[in-house]
């Protein structure tokens, strides 16, 4: 009733023209999000053909976390029960979740891009009718979804059974948890895009890898948690989107930090999401600009 | 004799060369090693920010540890780390190259890709060691010098060997070749360590099965006459060359059986 008062004297004409603008855009945007669902479910089918390798890498990954875990215990065991607001428990839970993040969030990395420019394959992706950013994010979710499970089931698993898990009973700190382990995904991802980005304007990509491979393993919390540094350190990585790709999921799930803390955190990772991603669509245009490929 | 290796010295040569060509990303690759190795130092660095001894020993001895793991991982890693790469080589068919040549294939394997990048981890193993020897209190015998050099060449041999276990489990493997690594960068890990904060499945398991401890921790102990936990006694430092002629037969039998069932991938 009070929409037809409304549209009352605007002539038909034009009414019929606004329904058609606004269907069209409409029609965009769900188009847009289907082609996304279908790059996420292409990510998904994509890594769950390798199974063979995805139980060896939760093999490897929970043998480092039996290392770490002990490590962890024993540096707390050895500092009389508490370090850095972990005991004994908490400290083993933090190694275990670190290892069994190393999945999906793809701590080590991705190189396709890189090679995609070196070879000049980019050209193909320049050529689709979708931004090259928003299709590698959206198969890059698709990964995770599917890794999510397979590689961080084991390491979990086995440290319940080993040194036993320290985590929260109420369901918030995980359905919180889910959000900032699918912001330290993206995060992680805007952070190798960038990596690989650089291959526009260098050969050899390795010394770069190597640099920031070191510096992402130290600040984001993998090798030991942020909370541990001492004050220059922490100073340093607090500067960085680092933490919030290990230290800060994990911080939510552990309901280390509850509430409008947790919120804060969570708002820290969209921060640095949203830079990183229009920083790495920005250099793209750039890159692709001086791009030369050769050949026919 | 010397008409015999000179293929081998051909090969080195030519793979020194090629590396060493592009001055500027070699130089990267260097400080790309000499930066892992920090990061690895990193973590006990944070560690003994917050504690003042971990298992047995306090910073300048987990110091000591550290650097003769490091010296020892980065130097087999140096001459034989790249046979990790051999999964490439078995799915591109390129393994048949090698059997052809009248070399034996491991040998081949190894002088076909030597890294000298890794030297910046060796060089940065070196540097801690300098620092960490004299803030130890050692009572230095001949005895002692001859236990710190047989101690790093004996655990560079056994990570040597436990690179050519993982290499063999691959012609079984091929897809699954993270496996390996559990064993070989985990040994790595490990041996950083002092193996009595592992519990005693864990600790027996990075002693005898996999013998990450007989690298550093066993000859720290013995260096600093520090009594082992149960069950690895400090003299054990001295018996790192036995533990590394033992696993290196386990590796060239567990090579000899991949070689053997590897049947090529067909052209």
């Amino acid at each position: 009733m009070c929409a037809a008062h409304h549209t009352l004297d605007v002539p038909d004409s034009a009414r019929r023209s606004f329904r058609r603008r606004t269907t069209a855009t409409a029609r965009r945007v769900v188009e847009r999000w289907r082609l996304f669902a279908a790059y996420v479910a292409m990510g998904f089918r994509r890594w769950s053909t390798y199974r063979l390798a995805m139980a060896a890498g939760a093999f490897t990954n929970t043998v480092f976390g039996l290392i770490k875990a002990y490590i962890t215990v024993g540096a707390i065991g050895a500092a009389g029960g508490a370090v850095g607001g972990y005991d004994a428990a908490t400290g083993a839970t933090y190694a275990w979740l670190a290892q069994a993040l190393i999945g999906p969030v793809n701590v080590f990395g991705w190189r396709d891009l890189a090679e995609r420019i070196r070879t000049g394959d980019v050209a193909v992706d320049l050529a689709r009718p979708i931004d090259p950013q928003f299709a590698f994010l959206a198969t890059d979710l698709g990964r995770a979804a599917y890794t999510f499970i397979p590689r961080g089931g084991p390491p979990l698993l086995v440290g319940a059974l080993v040194t036993g898990l320290a985590l929260p009973s109420s369901p918030l700190p995980y359905l919180l948890g889910t959000v900032s382990i699918a912001l330290a995904v993206m995060a992680s991802f805007a952070g190798w895009w960038l990596l690989n980005l650089a291959a526009f304007w260098l050969l050899d990509l390795r010394g770069a890898t190597t640099l920031y491979l070191v510096a992402s393993n130290v600040l984001s919390g993998m090798i030991i948690p942020v909370h541990w540094f001492p004050d220059w350190l922490w100073t340093v990585a607090s500067c960085t989107p680092f933490p919030s790709l290990i230290q800060t999921p994990i911080d939510v799930v552990m309901g280390h930090v509850t509430g409008t803390e947790a919120l804060s955190v969570i708002g820290v990772q969209c921060g640095w999401l949203a830079g990183m991603l229009l920083t790495g669509q920005l250099l793209f245009r750039a890159g692709a600009r001086r791009l030369v490929v050769q050949g026919g | 004799m010397a008409e015999r290796l000179r293929p081998y010295r051909v090969l080195l040569g030519s793979q020194i060369r090629s590396q060493t060509a592009y001055r500027r990303s070699f130089v990267m690759e260097l400080l790309g090693s000499v930066a892992i190795g920090v990061l690895e130092f990193t973590e006990v660095y944070v560690i003994f920010a917050n504690v003042e001894f971990l298992g047995e020993l306090d910073f300048a001895a987990a110091a000591l540890l550290f650097a003769i793991a490091n010296i020892a991982f980065s130097l087999a890693d140096l001459v034989v780390g790249h046979v990790d790469r051999i999964p490439i080589y078995l799915r591109m068919g390129t393994l048949d190259a090698f059997l052809l040549r009248p070399l034996p294939v491991l040998a081949q394997l190894i002088t076909s890709d030597i890294s000298l990048r890794r030297l910046g981890r060796t060089a940065l193993g070196v540097a801690v060691l300098a620092v960490a020897l004299p803030l130890n209190d050692i009572a230095w015998s001949p005895a002692k010098v001859l236990l710190l050099v047989v101690a790093t060449a004996a655990g560079a041999a056994i990570f040597a060997a436990l690179f050519v276990c993982a290499a063999a489990l691959q012609f079984w493997l091929v897809e699954g070749s993270e496996f390996a690594n559990s064993f070989t960068y985990g040994g790595a890990y490990a041996s950083q360590y002092p193996a009595s904060i592992f519990a005693l499945p864990v600790r027996v398991l990075f002693a005898f099965v996999v013998p990450a401890a007989f690298v550093a921790y066993l000859p720290t102990l013995a260096l600093l006459d520090i009594p082992g936990p149960p069950g690895l006694p400090a003299w054990l430092g001295w018996c790192g060359p036995l533990m590394a002629t033992a696993i290196w037969g386990v590796a060239l039998l567990s090579w000899r059986a991949g070689v053997r069932h590897y049947t090529g991938t067909g052209s």
